[in-house]
């Protein structure tokens, strides 16, 4: 009974000062927000308009090809990554994917204003501006039509490492994907190079290789979403990620940020298995032992 | 020497030169404890344990870490959590047990005062004890620096920035330490030869010096009561076992020893696999960046009590500035628990229970401590501030009482 009771104190002791540095004090240093908003309902989107994919194609051959390419429809990129982010500031898009990747009202308040869709205005003065123009001259139903054939042409099913390549890499490495220990450059490194988006963005974005470990689910969900949320200021715009291509983006970070998920999930509950056959016979053992002694 | 003609290759020939007969009764099946103990007399080998696990997980870590400020982030979070094969394991286990070793420290140090077992002829026991506390803390610190993460860089800037305090920095000390006027690789690469080598190598000779210095007081036991050893081992060779108020270390102490073990290893195997982010700190999977500050910096969770008694002071007073107060409480801080023996004025070994007034005394700073530890994480700003001045303020009154009121327990039993 007297060690049951020794055992309770120490297990509440321990309790209340794990509670306290750890759930506590995190909740204290780390603002709660709002969860992440997948309808994006703040942006001036369709409005419920349909597009036509046949008109959108001309309008996108007319105005948006002479910086994007457009691989699917046998468009390559205009510029080269490098020539392309010293020309823009960022390495454009190609717009293949974006009907798979971006949500549609997003996708057309984009369009409209980019750095007022991507809420990256604050980072637009001094004389500086998106690198992509508004095109909110444009009639609403065309830019209907932009965004009907940009899905019209977008693939059905992506993997979680294309997802990444067309969402993030642009701007952000993952030498993760694809270590190299020679130093040679890694194919997940960001696009644009480290002076190009330094000009344009005022920062180098960070290598996203572990960010699974350091920010976890949570937060990049929300983060990703909107990233003003977490970071006030922050020069990462809104990307307006569909919910299932951000989950894919995430997928992703844990894939190469954290390989070992899958193996601890199959150990853990082994080593727990044997721990208690052990703690079981480590008992029955001591029992036996001490009931000659008392 | 007598001669030995046994062949060296046969059993009684090896035993003739080794006595490992003898050897084994001395240390092992007539070496005695008191039979009335519980489970918290079984930490010495839990701590044993936890020891051998950090040093079997530490070599395979040691196999592919890479001490270089370019190389050691990815060689750690890279090559050992993603490619090499159990290396995450290993990583997690050493990690946890880094965490997990202080836990138990704290808990068998507040048991040796909560029980008394640090006077009247065990004192050499405490000492080395707190040795070994010292060594711990210097081992996990420098640990902490490996990864070279975000929290490893800061937490090193901050912590070697101490030795700046006061006339500290006309002697050249943080550079000293430092290897240079920032942290960078030469300290990296100095406190892993700490980590690896030297610190360990104290550790190993400072715990075989606390095994040592039990031996011939004894261990304490639940009563404090003063056992004539001689007399009760006598009694249990002689086959009394059930009156005998001793045990020996083998196989009785250990059996429960080991079922003690059992639960504790289910315990921390499932930290390191299902909750290990208390000790291995999300922020430290950022790689180091002397640009960048993070937002908060705090050390892990078994500095913090000491690491707010430095933030305690935050304002200038009695003609000081904040800072320095901050320092010499936090530099007393490291050092108090050595002197606990002679600060202690009661001249008998007894449970807190059966010292009224020291039994308030354990728990208040038992609680003391838990309030410097969690408000050492949060930001010192406003409220939390005066909470954690006050706390360092309770911290610093304790230990100039605890002669008064042991001397008081004393008296008030007649023993003084």
């Amino acid at each position: 009974m007297r060690e049951l009771k020794i055992l309770g104190i120490l297990v509440f002791f321990t309790g209340v000062l794990y509670w306290g540095v750890e759930p506590f004090a995190h909740s204290q240093m780390h603002k709660h927000v709002e969860p992440a908003d997948f309808s994006f309902k703040d942006v001036d989107g369709l409005h419920g308009a349909r597009g036509n994919a046949i008109n959108g194609k001309e309008l996108v051959t007319s105005n948006c090809t002479a910086c994007h390419g457009l691989k699917v429809e046998g468009m390559p990129a205009p510029m080269d990554d490098a020539s392309a982010a010293a020309a823009y500031g960022v390495t454009p898009p190609d717009l293949s994917t974006a009907g798979y990747l971006y949500d549609e009202n997003y996708l057309a308040a984009f369009i409209k204003d980019p750095a007022k869709a991507a809420l990256v205005a604050h980072k637009m003065v001094d004389g500086k501006t998106h690198p992509m123009p508004g095109y909110s001259w444009m009639q609403p139903q065309e830019i209907a039509d932009i965004v009907a054939y940009l899905q019209s042409i977008a693939p059905k099913e992506m993997t979680n490492k294309e997802v990444f390549v067309d969402a993030c890499q642009r701007c952000h490495g993952a030498k993760y994907g694809d270590f190299r220990f020679d130093g040679t450059k890694s194919s997940m490194a960001a696009k644009t190079p480290d002076a190009n988006i330094k000009e344009y963005m005022g920062t180098v974005p960070p290598d996203l290789s572990q960010m699974i470990r350091s920010r976890g689910h949570e937060y990049l969900e929300e983060f990703i979403n909107e990233p003003g949320k977490h970071l006030e200021g922050t020069a990462m715009p809104r990307v307006g990620l569909k919910k299932e291509a951000q989950e894919q983006v995430v997928s992703y970070l844990e894939e190469i940020g954290d390989s070992s998920k899958d193996k601890r999930a199959e150990y853990g509950p082994k080593f727990l298995g044997y721990l208690v056959i052990f703690a079981l016979f480590a008992w029955l053992w001591k029992a036996k032992i001490w009931r000659e002694v008392h | 020497m007598a001669l030995i003609n046994e062949s060296f290759f046969s059993a009684e020939g090896l035993e003739k030169r080794l006595a490992g007969k003898k050897f084994w009764k001395v240390m092992m099946t007539e070496y005695w404890i008191p039979k009335d103990i519980n489970f918290l007399w079984a930490l010495g080998v839990v701590l044993a344990t936890t020891f051998s696990i950090l040093i079997i997980s530490g070599i395979f870590l040691l196999m592919y870490y890479k001490p270089d400020t370019a190389l050691a982030f990815d060689s750690v979070n890279y090559t050992i959590m993603q490619e090499v094969k159990f290396g995450w394991l290993f990583r997690h286990m050493h990690g946890v047990a880094a965490s997990v070793v202080f836990l138990i420290i704290y808990i068998h140090m507040f048991t040796g005062i909560y029980y008394g077992s640090y006077k009247k002829g065990r004192e050499m026991i405490w000492i080395s004890g707190m040795l070994l506390f010292v060594t711990f803390s210097a081992e996990g610190f420098s640990g902490y620096m490996l990864p070279w993460g975000q929290m490893s860089y800061w937490a090193a800037a901050v912590i070697t920035n101490l030795f700046a305090g006061g006339s500290l920095e006309a002697w050249g000390l943080v550079e000293w330490i430092r290897g240079g006027f920032t942290v960078g690789d030469a300290t990296l690469t100095r406190f892993f030869m700490l980590h690896v080598f030297l610190i360990p190598l104290v550790i190993i000779g400072v715990i075989v010096l606390h095994f040592y210095t039990l031996r011939i007081p004894h261990v304490n036991n639940q009563d404090s009561d003063d056992i004539d050893y001689d007399a009760e081992a006598e009694k249990y060779l002689s086959g009394n076992k059930r009156e005998s108020k001793v045990i020996p270390f083998w196989p009785v102490f250990l059996s429960k020893d080991f079922a003690v073990l059992g639960i504790f290893l289910i315990f921390y195997f499932y930290l390191v696999f299902f909750n290990y982010n208390f000790a291995m700190d999300p922020v430290n999977f950022d790689p180091a960046n002397s640009m960048k500050t993070p937002a908060h910096i705090y050390p892990e969770w078994y500095f913090l009590w000491s690491y707010e008694t430095l933030r305690g002071p935050f304002f200038d007073m009695l003609g000081m500035k904040a800072g320095d107060i901050g320092l010499i409480i936090f530099a007393l801080a490291q050092v108090i628990f050595v002197v606990f023996p002679f600060l202690d004025k009661d001249p008998e070994v007894l449970p807190a229970h059966k010292r009224p007034k020291f039994f308030i005394w354990f728990w208040v700073m038992i609680i003391d401590l838990l309030v410097l530890s969690v408000y050492g994480k949060l930001p010192p700003t406003g409220a939390n501030a005066w909470v954690g001045f006050f706390a360092t303020g309770l911290f610093l009154l304790l230990w100039a009482s605890l002669p008064f009121i042991t001397k008081s327990d004393a008296k008030a039993r007649g023993a003084l």
